[in-house]
């Protein structure tokens, strides 16, 4: 079979089930009748079945509306350590 | 300075009282002087006597609260104003076994010329003014110098282990957590110093009042509860009721376990309100994220019941954490006007939190408060 777009050699690649033929070329993609639906009906499967993606490790953490936009300068390591003459955070010591 | 010469002469006869095993050496009649002197530090400084280990040392002198260290024991005089009553039952829940591993536990009071105070099970002591007085043993606090060696999860997991003690297993009547009152008790601070400044103090600079008029929008727009004007919507966890990182000791010294001190506002509240301090420092920008979201994971993980176990915890913690943020701008503005200068960056960080409270939509049913 030859790519009707630029007469290419199209290569039959198997996806989920489903013969899709690609063009060696131009890379365009041939469907048969009912193939695109196929895809389609498979695709709103996985996207039902699939848990919402876990908050990552490095998420940030929610924060407040009155909270500051630029956040935390204690508790970096190294560069932001100590602050200034006073040492790390001294309102983390009293009330 | 308020703590008189016999006060601290009492505190540290207090301190080296019945501990006189363990401070096998004690001076017979300590005597620290007129003043704390310039050896008040953490350490037992040196000096003539017998053993300077066993000397004894003012580790703190404010007006809520002067500490005096004698070897391995410390005495505490407590706000001249706490209510003795109140602060017996809060010792005896320190002492109770249902705490064993969460607070610090009082020591015994060794014996004196007069009893100890009624229904605090030998644990309290009036001072000759009349300041409740205990004994606690010495632990080594955390390092301001040493900021990655802070507890923030032991800190977490002592938090919830806390916060589900059943409240009905202790002693009582469990007197109410006083967050919200401190939080009061800070803002009628600012007001004060702004508005009746000490005799011969400068009066407020117009940056600074400017501060004060901020911090008081973001205290008006506090649900009442918060503003101790009011129940708390819900008071059935023990909480502590203070808590920052001075409130933790290792015991025993160098590197026991990590303790909760400091039971002066231990009580039935929102336990919200123990988490909401680092909260606040996380959202003032004071505390990394990293930081905030190791304190929060440690505190879920450890089954604490003040946040939804999953999720934004905000819904729980924004009341108590804009309570906490206006409490700390009150007093950054009340210490800012009594020294005659000006607020530094971290105090304007948290005066800058008030500022954009007032702007945001929350709270619309208290808006109509006065």
């Amino acid at each position: 079979m030859h790519c009707p777009k630029c007469h290419a050699p199209m290569q039959t690649y198997n996806r989920n089930g489903v013969q899709i033929e690609q063009c060696a070329g131009c890379r365009g993609i041939f469907l048969d009748y009912g193939e695109l639906e196929a895809l389609s009906r498979m695709e709103t499967q996985w996207a039902q079945q699939a848990p919402p993606p876990p908050p990552g490790p490095q998420a940030y953490p929610s924060a407040p509306a009155w909270g500051a936009p630029h956040q935390g300068h204690y508790g970096h390591h190294g560069h932001h350590g100590r602050h200034g003459q006073r040492g790390f955070g001294r309102m983390l010591f009293s009330s | 300075m308020s703590a008189t010469a016999p006060r601290l002469a009492r505190l540290a006869a207090l301190a080296a009282g019945a501990d006189a095993d363990a401070n096998s050496e004690a001076d017979p009649d300590p005597e620290p002087g007129p003043g704390p002197g310039p050896e008040a530090d953490r350490g037992p400084g040196p000096g003539p006597g017998p053993d300077p280990a066993h000397r004894p040392t003012l580790l703190a002198d404010r007006p809520d609260a002067t500490l005096v260290r004698c070897g391995r024991v410390v005495a505490k005089a407590h706000a001249p104003d706490c209510d003795p009553d109140r602060l017996a039952v809060r010792l005896r829940i320190a002492a109770h076994p249902a705490l064993h591993g969460i607070l610090l536990p009082p020591l015994p009071l060794p014996p004196l010329p007069s009893p100890p105070a009624a229904g605090s099970d030998g644990l309290l002591h009036l001072l000759p003014d009349g300041r409740p007085a205990t004994r606690w043993p010495y632990g080594l606090p955390v390092s301001p110098d040493v900021p990655d060696a802070a507890p923030w999860e032991e800190t977490a997991r002592l938090l919830a282990r806390l916060h589900t003690v059943a409240p009905a297993r202790l002693p009582g009547p469990v007197p109410p957590m006083r967050g919200p009152a401190k939080a009061a008790r800070a803002l009628a601070r600012m007001r004060a110093a702004t508005t009746r400044p000490a005799p011969g103090a400068a009066p407020p600079t117009s940056a600074l009042r400017c501060a004060a008029a901020t911090v008081e929008r973001a205290w008006t727009r506090l649900p009442p509860w918060a503003r101790d004007a009011a129940p708390p919507p819900r008071a059935t966890a023990l909480c502590h009721g203070d808590l920052h990182l001075g409130q933790l000791v290792r015991h025993p010294v160098p590197d026991g376990s990590w303790f909760l001190i400091d039971i002066d506002d231990l009580g039935l509240g929102d336990p919200a309100w123990d988490l909401a301090r680092p909260a606040a420092w996380f959202a003032t920008g004071l505390l990394a994220p990293a930081v905030w979201s190791r304190f929060l994971g440690a505190y879920r993980a450890a089954g604490g019941p003040a946040v939804r176990p999953g999720g934004d915890p905000w819904p729980e913690l924004d009341t108590p954490a804009r309570a906490l943020t206006v409490q700390t701008a009150a007093l950054a503005v009340a210490k800012a006007v009594a020294e005659g200068r000006p607020l530094d960056e971290d105090e304007w960080a948290v005066v800058d939190a008030c500022g954009r409270m007032a702007c945001a939509g929350t709270e619309l049913a208290d808006r109509s408060e006065p």
